[in-house]
């Protein structure tokens, strides 16, 4: 199970940005992630909530965004979603595209601090 | 009242840079990792144990590194080749990282190495995430897996730049349905190159060591579909004002460079 040693990245990249802001509690971090990158969300987001005790995410939300992963072929020119399981196949034509569109993504986007009151 | 800082920033962005240097740092003494992805039961070690043994053989100096779970058993034969092998353990880890390959190359990879063969942790999941500054991933399966197996793990065929099918002997005894896989592999990863091997009649044995000392002699390796849509995505930096409509698909400036 990857998903800990993403989400302690995910708690790492979100805190140390979090010190450069301030350093307030910080109340959500966002991800974004694709459905090829080889995560399983649900698997991310209990690793989550382990990898974040005891740091300034302790009592942050994890707001994942799902990317679909997409392709284009260059035989007819369509686009297609590549599917589960994944094919590079075009099924329109059947040829074979070798250009992923998306769906690799493994990216904190955002964090959202709050602010210190005064 | 709270305020959204962006970020956007690989997930994994840490060990993508040690790992880059650790293959600019090995590329300077003039070694090259072959990084090896599997299951447990893919004939891997079978496989290295030829593999280094014919590597060695034609006098290019080789080392392993095995970092499978199994037993110090593995070692001991890959060590039987004759060429250098470490054993390390990974506490449990699911994956090696490029800092842990490093630490361990550190004080024990001979000078001289021209080829370090890495046996990673035996699963095709979590190791498929991760760079140890590889020049040459090779994932492999043994015709016993069944010729879906590509389909179930797309991101550890998908990123792999030759694959490797073991136990060919078994082919007709299992019903393997070669067409049906390499169609599979091929719609994870268009282009890549199958090899085909038998550590027990050691066919393709050779072929495939001479692929490895291609690349040692500085042969271009096959680029994956997926590792370059990865790549535009770190290098994508359009994204609209609450983050959320961050669409980097597709944005052909994001090209490798
Ligand atoms: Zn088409």
């Amino acid at each position: 199970m990857h998903e800990l040693s993403i989400a302690e990245a995910i708690v790492e990249r979100a805190a140390e940005t979090a010190r450069l802001h301030g350093g307030g509690r910080v109340t959500a971090v966002r991800v974004t992630v694709g459905e090829l990158a080889g995560v399983v969300p649900d698997a991310l987001r209990f690793s989550f909530e382990v990898a974040r005790v005891g740091t300034a995410l302790e009592t942050a939300r994890l707001v994942v965004r799902d990317v679909p992963a997409r392709a284009r072929c260059a035989p007819c020119g369509g686009e297609f979603a590549v599917g589960s399981p994944p094919s590079m196949w075009c099924p329109r034509c059947d040829g074979l595209s070798r250009e992923l569109l998306g769906g690799r993504e493994l990216e904190v986007t955002a964090i959202e601090l709050e602010e210190a009151s005064g | 009242m709270c305020r959204v800082v962006d970020v956007r920033r690989a997930v994994l962005a840490k060990n993508d840079t040690l790992a880059g240097a650790l293959r600019e740092e090995l590329a300077g003494r003039g070694t090259i990792v072959v990084n090896l992805l599997s299951s447990p039961g893919s004939g891997k070690t079978a496989l290295l144990e030829r593999v280094l043994a014919h590597t060695s053989a034609r006098g290019v100096p080789t080392a392993a590194l095995t970092a499978d779970l199994a037993t110090e058993h593995d070692a001991r034969r890959l060590a039987r080749s004759g060429v250098p092998v470490r054993q390390v353990l990974t506490g449990g880890l699911c994956h090696l990282e490029a800092a842990q390959l490093r630490a361990h190359l550190e004080g024990w990879l001979p000078a001289g190495t021209r080829v370090l063969y890495v046996e990673n942790v035996g699963n095709l999941v979590c190791p498929a995430s991760y760079d140890l500054g590889e020049t040459l991933r090779i994932t492999l399966m043994s015709v016993t897996e069944g010729e879906d197996k590509p389909l179930k793990y797309p991101t550890a065929f998908g990123l792999a730049h030759l694959v490797v099918l073991t136990k060919t002997d078994l082919e007709r005894a299992v019903g393997f349905d070669r067409a049906a896989f390499v169609r599979n592999v091929t719609g994870v990863n268009p282009g890549v190159e199958i090899a085909e091997t038998s550590a027990r009649s050691g066919e393709g044995v050779e072929s495939l060591v001479d692929r490895v000392l291609a690349v040692v002699r500085g042969a271009a390796v096959h680029r994956p579909a997926m590792a370059a849509a990865a790549h535009a995505v770190a290098h994508a930096n359009t994204h609209g004002p609450d983050g959320d409509h961050a669409l980097p698909l597709g944005d052909p400036a994001g090209r490798l460079p």
